[in-house]
């Protein structure tokens, strides 16, 4: 156990977090942050171009935007580590937040007046036995980390959202051919993704269409498709298949702590970033499941760093931490 | 960076394959984000148990004749080889207790 109660540990680095830790360092707030052991920097370090953060007129490699955010965080005195929570204890004026170890083996507890959650989503799976068991041999989640190993083979992405159409444009590169399996008959992808995505040669659309299967003993010789208006099934022959459904609110940390909305997300309340537990806040896509952007996240970041801030302040001026939260929000 | 040797596919037989020792080998390439992030686990790992098991990098972009040879197509890949037989295969980036765990049977 750590003695020192810090004012602020924020749990995440993507761009919600790393601005949380921004405005929190700034607010000399000496934010502790744990990124993630293998997370770190979220979504955006499996990305290539992002086109459409503010401030970067010709684009931006979202590992290099990552960076920046995180050099900008440091630079004001926010502690960085690269350390997964494990667990939290959030009720109460002191709340804990353990970490392992160095050896890996036991927990270190690190206790802070105030939590800012800036955990993310995870990678939606197709929920399919085959998925799991050929995974790494043929399916994949990380368009930019595999593409490379599909040069000149026929491979399918399935998704109708911005990151199944980025990822398909991104893997014709390699690939002879890439079909974007969509269950619906339209894309849910952005107008300009979606123009890229028609006017490429390599890339092959299959409508109303869902994967039922994947084939294949050692690795993916293929995928069983099934027509969701007439049930006819089909078996495509593909080596690899990538899977981008969709996310989940990572919010296993704080199940049965905090409470969530009705998809799953952390509930925070109207304009704010307050969770159900006070000195609690919420920002980036653990919270979001309307814009999910990363200048979305980046802004309630902030917005969850102020929030903090105005607590914090307020347990001060009280001293105590019974404030109610009408209090801290006027 | 990271410490670990790197093996390649001229040297791989031998030193994998033919090693006395369990290999984890860490097959991963300069542009795989994971793959970094990873790695200092890695050489944790090794510092403390390197006496049991050896860690030994592959880099995918150099080395096709592996890569295609264990059916690598994600990275990274984990594989753990003992006896020259594959006996271990973890795919992608994990945490260090997640690791250690999967792990322990060659490292305890």
């Amino acid at each position: 156990m750590s003695d020192d109660v810090r004012e602020v540990i924020i749990i995440g680095s993507g761009p919600a977090g790393y601005t949380a830790a921004i405005y929190a360092a700034r607010a000399d707030l000496r934010p502790l942050v744990f990124e993630g052991s293998v997370t770190a920097g979220g979504a955006l370090m499996n990305t290539t171009e992002v086109e459409n953060f503010p401030g970067f007129p010709t684009g931006i490699m979202g590992p290099d935007l990552m960076t920046n955010l995180r050099e900008q965080a440091e630079r004001f005195g926010a502690e960085l580590v690269a350390n997964d929570v494990v667990a939290v204890r959030l009720t109460g004026e002191v709340k804990e937040v353990d970490v392992p170890d160095d050896t890996g083996e036991g927990v270190t507890t690190h206790r802070a007046r105030a939590v800012i959650l800036a955990t993310g989503s995870a990678y939606r799976e197709l929920g399919l036995e085959n998925e799991k068991r050929l995974s790494g041999h043929g399916v994949s989640w990380c368009a930019t980390c595999d593409g490379f190993f599909f040069r000149n083979q026929h491979i399918v992405v399935v998704g109708g959202g911005d990151s199944a159409v980025e990822e398909a444009t991104f893997l014709t590169r390699f690939a002879e051919s890439v079909t974007l399996i969509h269950r619906r008959d339209a894309l849910r992808a952005s107008k300009i993704m979606q123009a890229r995505a028609f006017a490429d040669p390599k890339l092959r659309f299959s409508w109303n269409s869902e994967v039922i299967d994947v084939l294949g003993q050692d690795k993916v010789t293929g995928l069983l498709v099934r027509d969701v208006t007439t049930g006819a099934e089909q078996t495509l022959e593909v080596t690899g298949l990538f899977v981008a459904i969709g996310h989940d609110p990572r919010v296993e940390l704080v199940r049965g702590q905090l409470d969530l909305d009705a998809e799953g997300y952390i509930a925070v309340r109207e304009r704010t970033t307050l969770t159900s537990v006070e000195g609690v806040f919420a920002c980036g896509d653990v919270v979001d499941h309307r814009y999910r952007q990363a200048i979305t996240a980046a802004g309630s970041g902030c917005a969850a760093a102020l929030d903090a801030e105005r607590y914090l302040a307020s347990l001060d001026d009280s001293g105590s931490g019974e404030k109610p939260l009408e209090a801290v929000l006027s | 960076m990271s410490a670990s040797h790197a093996v390649t596919d001229a040297t791989f037989d031998q030193e994998v394959l033919g090693s006395d020792k369990p290999v984890l080998v860490d097959f991963w390439a300069p542009w795989c984000a994971p793959c970094r992030q990873v790695a200092p686990i890695l050489d944790e790992i090794s510092a403390a148990h390197g006496d049991k098991l050896t860690i030994v990098k592959v880099n995918t972009d150099e080395n096709a004749v592996v890569v295609g040879r264990y059916g690598v197509t994600s990275i990274p890949t984990l594989a753990v080889f003992a006896g020259g037989e594959l006996v271990k295969t973890i795919v992608g980036a994990k945490p260090k207790p997640k690791l250690l765990q999967e792990l322990s049977t060659w490292i305890d």
